[in-house]
């Protein structure tokens, strides 16, 4: 059983925004890394979303920090990612000489004051936070062919293909659930392919896939007549609002698409929940911390050095599916988009746990 | 088709992608022929080396990797009785007693041809399938899934030894510990004690390696002397060859097997090497010599595990859901390389599929050349005192259990489940039965809960799951004609009528008394989950139960339940071994890994193997050396004990 205990709530609750930090101009003076090697940690095994980011992107950064040091990959996998940051969170040295990045999968817990949870991600100075997007979907025979026609389904009961109710998998319940659907969940999927293939079989009749994977995956269907995209995830603006997918933007976003379908904007408690874990599970959903403690001119080393990585000509040649056409946030962006990935409303969290407690069986101690 | 098959070969005959394929399949080969150490631990390994590379050198290195081990791994499975990877276990059963025989040339050579023949096939098929395996990927969903894993869970009839209640009672304590952690259907966790690290079950690898390959060091080390008690290898080079010939059809079919079974995404190919075993089993009449030293029983699973790689890149390509998981590591390979799988493979990038399956076909046949190659020294180990090899497989084994999550936990399961394997090989509790549960476990109940749920009990009407739920019942009833006299393999030996019961029945009271924890487990959760933890502590709890009643009878009347391999002994068994290996984990939790190492072979070396200081000190260094170049390729850091929480020492203390 999932046992999520009050303490930790409450911990999560003071979480973001809580690292001032000093200007680049002092740093590049102090920080030199020159002839060391960095260690990124992923609490994931090799071979994961995660895993392909931080390889991707290591090489870049080694090229654009202080020194040129060697940036290495270190896997921590186990727990669902909590194992590896709470063991980077309470042990890992604030020199510069290692930093983390995790995922939705790590952040999830936190909002939600897993009781397994000993990181605290307000701690961590943030230097880099990647979106990612995804596309929601139906059937073609069910002749709904855009949001606005999504009423004609609301009394119909459709599946759903899960990989758990607390996984990445809770931001399109959620959304489901404040849209007004009737969505039936199938657990135990391992991976949003196997959800796919349900779907492509017809034991599912509602899906979605993240934006690469749609747009190879899925794209065959709707070119095949099979499929209907319905509305994005979306995006977050520089003020904090919901925007469409620079990758779909001729596609609804979500909250236009509940307006398409209700003919107003959403609202409540609900929405508020909803906003909070699509942050934290795609718009902003890979963010990297160095360590709490770390002194200011390093972090600030790490910000330019991840600036100077995301805006080089090769790194953006060759971003393709990884990174995709997500506007990566660095420099002074980072802060606030990390807010948005590790923060949420004491209402909104308890309204999560009451839906997941009292629907799905996930036990709070 | 034709011109593109045949552009992608020209493409991959340059000096510089070739030169590529080999490196892969010479590591490949390295990293097979350890054991535990497989496709996810080299394909993790270069990795790194990813960026920068071209597109068809980079795959045909991932490739000529992958393609080998199920070649090389044969080497320790019939060499030592270790399987050098998950995929080659059941070679262990007629390919060790074999080399025993001092027939290990015909052996090895039997099964890297029928390795090759397996490989062969299976490119072929990715060559033939992947324009059409879309509609027959999709036909089979977790309806069918669910019936596969119960035509797996079948194989347990032949496999369970003489004593069919004792096979069903280990089949059920697999499924058992194969439930520890989240349940499919709910989340909800069981049987996991709020361990963070139980939370994801416990690691295949580990499992396996606890349950074949300590039991097996640890035996090797009791007898003494060195395995191979004449000539290393024996003659036999072209029997072996001609063995596999004249079993051609047996090969194919098992290659067939193979194919399918890495084919279907979902069933992961943990266990394919059994199902081909069990295969020939069921459809060999004289089926006496299976476990004493049958080719055949070589022949059928190294077939099968060569054919599942080619089969298995089939979903990867085409849907981007990895087979296996050395598959997932291939699937991160190609989107750093910039390939994105999906439909397109069969089309727009078919000339990328033509290049992998150019370079599965390529590095099969330079694979198995090599092992040919190889053999005679790599057999030569055999002949040297096991004393002096079994602390480089201490190691080895070791290293190979915490590449599952990198932490000291890995290496406490492997000394508990090495425990758990060494006491079931003494009762005669079939270890193969426990393994097919384990692997089974998990996805039997996930299949079963989504089959359901997508399309309540008339999922059991579906054509295909007809079809697999005959195949199921036949293969039952294959495996249980004839029975008691010749219809199972005696997976743990023969032999060993133990005159004292006590030993026995007080571990069929333990494993009894697990089954009951597991009941009451599975009361303790949601409907949903507790359906699959309650009907196995039911069903194992009864076998279990019907041994044990056997046993109380008395040694005679027990039959075939009485089973000691230890009746008899002089010595003090295996223990003092492995608490040699609980040694070096208990000071790995004191002072880290690679410091513990170190002192642990010095001072094995010197009071097992009596080597001199001499000896000891060029053996320790090669370790240190080896295992310090295997850990810097990984980036790894060594699991650390007490000292490390402490202090911050540089690597590798660290």
């Amino acid at each position: 059983m999932i046992k999520i205990s009050r303490r930790a709530a409450v911990l999560g609750t003071v979480a973001a925004g809580a690292s001032g930090l000093a200007r680049p101009a002092i740093a590049q003076r102090a920080v030199d890394f020159s002839g060391r090697t960095i260690e990124w940690v992923i609490p994931f095994a090799e071979g994961g979303g995660s895993d392909v980011w931080a390889r991707f992107l290591a090489p870049y950064l080694s090229k654009y920090l202080p020194g040129r040091p060697n940036v290495i990959i270190r896997n921590v996998p186990g727990g669902g990612s909590i194992t590896g940051t709470n063991d980077f969170f309470l042990r890992a040295r604030n020199d510069g000489s290692t930093f983390i990045g995790t995922s939705g999968s790590t952040q999830f817990p936190f909002l939600l004051g897993d009781a397994r949870v000993r990181y605290d991600y307000a701690q961590m100075p943030p230097v880099l936070v990647s979106p990612t997007g995804g596309v929601a979907y139906l059937p073609a025979r069910f002749g709904v062919k855009n949001a606005s026609e999504l009423g004609r389904i609301k009394d119909q009961e459709l599946v759903y293909a899960s990989q758990g109710a607390t996984s990445l998998d809770l931001v399109p319940m959620l959304a489901f659930k404040v849209m007004g659907l009737n969505v039936r969940y199938v657990f135990g999927m391992r991976g949003r392919g196997e959800g796919r293939l349900a779907f492509e079989r017809g034991e599912a009749t509602i899906d979605y896939q993240t934006s690469s994977a749609y747009l190879t995956q899925v794209t065959p269907l709707v070119q095949a007549g099979t499929a209907v995209p319905m509305f994005s995830w979306g995006v977050f603006d520089a003020n904090g609002n919901v925007a469409r997918d620079p990758t779909f933007p001729d596609l609804p976003h979500f909250v236009e698409a509940y307006e398409m379908m209700h003919g107003r904007k959403p609202s409540g408690v609900e929405f508020d929940a909803y906003l909070a874990f699509f942050g934290s599970g795609f718009a902003a959903q890979k963010p990297a911390m160095l360590p709490r403690g770390t002194a200011a001119p390093i972090v600030a080393a790490y910000r330019k050095a991840f600036a100077d990585a995301v805006a080089d000509p090769d790194l953006q040649a060759k971003k393709g599916e990884v990174l995709g056409e997500y506007e990566q946030a660095v420099g002074d962006k980072v802060e606030k988009m990390y807010k948005v990935a590790t923060s949420i409303a004491p209402e909104a969290r308890a309204w999560v746990r009451e839906f997941l407690s009292s629907n799905y069986n996930v036990r709070f101690g | 088709m034709t011109a593109a098959l045949l552009d992608a070969l020209l493409g991959l005959l340059t000096v510089d992608h070739f030169a590529f394929l080999m490196l892969g399949v010479c590591l490949g080969l390295v990293i097979g022929v350890l054991p535990g150490l497989g496709g996810i631990a080299g394909l993790s390994l270069l990795l790194p080396f990813l960026y920068g590379m071209d597109q068809t050198s980079a795959l045909a290195m991932l490739i000529g990797l992958v393609a080998i081990i199920p070649t090389s791994d044969t080497f320790t499975s019939v060499l030592m009785g270790i399987p050098g990877s998950s995929a080659s276990q059941a070679t262990v059963l007629d390919g060790f007693p074999l080399a025993k025989q001092g027939e290990a040339a015909r052996a090895l050579s039997a099964a890297f041809f029928a390795s090759l023949i397996g490989g062969l096939f299976g490119a072929l098929v990715l060559t033939l399938f992947v324009l059409i395996a879309r509609p027959l990927i999709l036909a089979f969903g977790s309806a069918e899934l669910f019936m596969l894993t119960l035509f797996g869970l079948s194989m347990v009839g032949v496999l369970s030894g003489a004593n069919l209640a004792k096979g069903i009672a280990a089949a059920s304590l697999g499924l058992a510990i194969g439930m520890v952690g989240a349940a499919p259907a709910t989340g909800e966790y069981r049987m996991e004690f709020g361990s963070l690290y139980l939370m994801d079950g416990l690691p295949l690898v580990i499992v396996a390696l606890g349950i074949f390959a300590l039991p097996e060091i640890v035996d090797l080390l009791r007898g003494g002397a060195s395995i191979a008690e004449r000539a290393a290898l024996g003659s036999g080079w072209f029997k072996g060859i001609a063995d596999t010939w004249r079993h051609k059809w047996l090969s194919l079919r098992c290659a067939g097997l193979g194919a399918i079974v890495g084919a279907i995404p979902g069933l992961g190919g943990g266990v394919v090497d059994w199902i081909a075993y069990g295969h020939v089993v069921q459809t060999t009449k004289d089926r006496g010599n299976f476990g004493k030293g049958d080719i055949r029983g070589v022949i059928a699973p190294e077939s099968a595990n060569n054919a599942k790689e080619g089969g298995a890149l089939l979903p990867t390509l085409l849907f981007g859901i990895p087979g296996s998981g050395s598959m997932a590591i291939f699937l991160a390979g190609m989107i750093l390389l910039g390939l994105q799988p999906g439909p397109a493979m069969a089309d727009r990038n078919l000339d990328v599929t033509y290049t992998i399956i150019w370079s599965l076909a390529l590095s099969n046949v330079l694979g198995t050349g090599l092992c040919i190659a190889l053999a005679p020294g790599i057999a030569h180990l055999t002949t040297l005192r096991y004393a002096l090899i079994a602390p480089f497989m201490f190691m080895v084994i070791s290293f190979a259990s915490f590449q599952a999550t990198r932490s000291f936990n890995d290496m406490v399961t492997l000394l508990v489940v090495g425990v758990l394997g060494t006491l079931m090989r003494r009762f005669g509790w079939s270890r193969p039965a426990f393994l097919i549960g384990f692997v089974l476990a998990p996805l039997a109940e996930r299949y079963l809960y989504q089959a359901v749920q997508f399309a309540g009990w008339s999922f059991l009407t579906r054509p295909i799951v007809l079809i697999i739920l005959a195949l199921t019942v036949a293969s039952l009833w294959a495996g249980l004609r004839r029975r008691p006299a010749g219809a199972a393999v005696n997976t743990e030996g023969v032999g060993g009528a133990a005159t004292r019961m006590l030993p026995q029945i007080l571990f069929s009271i333990a494993i009894a008394g697990l089954f009951a924890f597991t009941f009451i487990e599975g009361l303790g959760v949601s409907f949903l989950a507790q359906i699959f933890p309650v009907a196995v502590g039911v069903v194992g709890g009864g076998a279990t139960l019907l041994v044990l009643v056997q046993q109380m009878r008395g040694p005679k009347e027990a039959g075939t339940a009485n089973f000691d391999t230890e009746a008899s002994v002089s010595d003090f068994g295996p223990w003092p071994y492995l608490a040699w290996f609980a040694a070096l984990i208990g000071l790995t939790g004191l002072i880290g890994f690679f410091a513990a190492l170190v002192i642990f072979f010095v001072t094995f070396l010197r009071v097992v193997a009596r080597s001199s200081w001499v000896q000891t000190a060029v053996l320790t260094a090669a370790a240190a050396l080896f295992i310090l170049t295997l850990a810097k390729a990984l980036n790894l850091v060594f699991p650390g004990g007490l000292l490390q929480d402490t202090y911050d020492l540089p690597w590798p203390f660290r």
